[in-house]
Formats: structure tokens, sequence, C-alpha cells
């Protein structure tokens, strides 16, 4: 779908240019840029959470909120649903893409495995943003084990 | 990659909210690292450029346009083929020099700006959209023309519309006409 294309490539824009820009030899450097990209996602995710559809928002248990990223809001996003979800049942969860959008582009192979948190620290962000409107806190990681799988992991917050 | 089973029309908008919203994080996000306008105008052009050197690939793939003969067909093929396919408007086209080379895209409705009431305080002369006279640019030259892009009028800033103009700065075939002797 052609509207997806222009967010990619944005998104694509942006992770090189954010990471020039805030770059900094040292991890610390690195830290600040995902944290970055992190936080633009939150407000996105913030803002696409307001303008789901209100009887989704009724939601009887966490578990149904995240079977509900899974898949309606995967779907709304990047055209197809989380491939699997799992959970341990005391606030953990890992949801695992087999083909995730923003990674295809990039060519599989060890030597791109380092560059792959730059591409999910957008979409992580945008996970919690939404979690965030729809009344749960939470910390939200990813990681990738081989191109173009990934796994976020969200840990709800109990305060 | 199969379709989903069911494509509810209000996630069809969040898709396009999707992208509306991450610019307006990202022009936020610009407004933050650099003080003065300019700064930010020009690095939303830069970002437009790099985009549009690669979106012009995906447009020439997702549409069939035919070979184009002058900057007036090309223009339109802009407003009517790639604005409608991205954004979802066709803005009018106008022609503002007696040679053909200077355009205007007039958008009556710019997508871009849905969720933006007004330009932040005291960044009266940020080109919010310029993106998109990066992305123009860049797609241009890609297909080896070159040309000026700016935003002419601005709905921000207090105008009826928003106008993009564009300016071609090469002749298109330099030998096919012209043989005087």
């Amino acid at each position: 779908m052609a509207d997806a294309a222009l967010f990619e490539f944005l998104h694509m824009e942006m992770v090189a240019e954010l990471w020039a820009h805030h770059s900094d030899p040292g991890p610390g450097g690195q830290k600040m840029s995902l944290s970055v990209l992190e936080g633009m996602g939150f407000r996105v995710g913030q803002a696409l959470g307001e303008r789901l559809p209100q009887e989704t928002l009724a939601f009887r248990e966490e578990l149904d909120v995240l079977k509900f990223l899974c898949k309606d809001l995967w779907v709304a996003v990047f055209q197809k649903q989380m491939d699997s979800l799992r959970t341990n049942h005391q606030g953990t969860y890992v949801l695992q893409d087999n083909s995730f959008p923003l990674l295809i582009r990039m060519a599989s192979g060890p030597q791109y495995l380092e560059e792959a948190p730059k591409f999910l620290a957008f979409t992580c962000g945008l996970l919690r943003g939404t979690l965030s409107t729809l009344g749960i806190k939470s910390l939200v990681t990813a990681s990738v084990a081989s191109l173009p799988t990934c796994k976020f992991q969200v840990v709800i917050q109990k305060t | 990659m199969s379709r989903p089973a069911h494509r509810r029309p209000e996630y069809h908008k969040i898709n396009k909210d999707l992208f509306v919203l991450t610019y307006g994080a990202l022009v936020a996000q610009l407004c933050k690292d650099y003080e003065r306008d300019e700064d930010v105008n020009k690095y939303l052009d830069k970002m437009g450029y790099g985009i549009g050197t690669r979106l012009v690939e995906d447009f020439l793939a997702r549409s069939c346009v035919r070979r184009c003969h002058s900057y007036s067909e090309i223009t339109d093929i802009i407003a009517q083929v790639a604005f409608k396919m991205y954004l979802g408007i066709t803005p009018s086209v106008t022609c503002n020099n007696p040679s053909r080379t200077e355009f205007s895209l007039i958008l009556d409705k710019n997508p871009l700006v849905e969720f933006v009431e007004e330009l932040p305080a005291g960044r009266s002369s940020l080109c919010y959209c310029n993106l998109l006279c990066g992305i123009i640019r860049g797609a241009l030259e890609m297909v080896h023309l070159a040309a000026d892009v700016t935003f002419l009028q601005d709905t921000l800033k207090g105008d009826r519309v928003t106008e993009i103009g564009i300016t071609f700065l090469k002749k298109l075939d330099e030998k096919k006409y012209r043989r005087k002797k």
C-alpha cells in the first residue's frame, strides 16, 4: 500500500538522519539516539491510541490488550498480524514478528544485525505509547536473532 | 504477502495517520535540535531529498507512466499520479511562465498539516512541509532533471492555499530542437 511505503521511507530516513546527528563515538551516544527515536515512537503511539475505535478500548484483561496489539494494531500499522505472542502470565509478553516490515529492506546477514536496533527503537516506543493510552504502563525492548525476524518484549510496570 | 481477512475503514485511516503523526513528531524533534527555522527547513529538505531519491523507484514500479516529453507533462504526473498515490490528494497545476519551465502545485487541502493548528510560537519562518519540496527535488534528480522546489504559499502562514513552486533548471532534450542555421 502506497501510504505504508511513505511511512517506511520516512522511518528509514529518520533512522539515518537522527543517527548522524546524535551520534557520538562512545556507547553513551548510541543510547541517546535510540531513546530519541523511541520517544518519537511513544508520542505517535499515544496519538494512534487515541484514534482507535471506541469499542476496542473496553478490554477485560491485560492479555486482551496484548492480543489487540498483535492483531488489530499491527494490521493497521504494518498490514500484517504479529506471528506469535507468548507470556509468562506474570506481566511479561514476547511478541514475535517473523518478517517485520521495517527490517525487510535490510539484507539478512550477521553484519547487519548490529544495525537492527536502530530500526526497532521507534516501534518499541509506538507499542509503549499505545499501551499508555490504553492505561498500561510498560517497558518495551526489542531484539533480533536473525533478520527479518524480531521479538518485542513488553514488561508491564505495576505502580 | 497475503491480505488480512478484514480491512476495517478506521484502520485505513490509522495507516494514513501514522505517516502524518510521525512527520509531526519529526518536526517537533528537529525544532528541539535546532534553534533557527532556516536550519530546520534545511534539514527537512535534505531528508526529503534522501526520501525522494528512493521513492521515485517505488513510484515508477507502482505506476506505469510513459516517457514524458515536456516539463508540463511531468508536473501533471507529479500532481495527478504521485500526490494521489502517496498522499491521496490531487493538487491543481498552473504554469507560471511562457517558456513553460516554472509551475505551481496548488493544494487546497494538505494532509500533512491535518493535526497542526498553527506554527509553534517563535517559529514563524518554519516551512512545516518542507520535506515535500525535498522529495520532489530528489525524485526529479533521479530521473536526470534538475529543479528548484520551494513553498510559495503556506496555509500555516496565513495564506489561503498551499502552493509549491517547481522551476525546472535544465532543458530536457538539448539537441532535439533548435537546429537553426
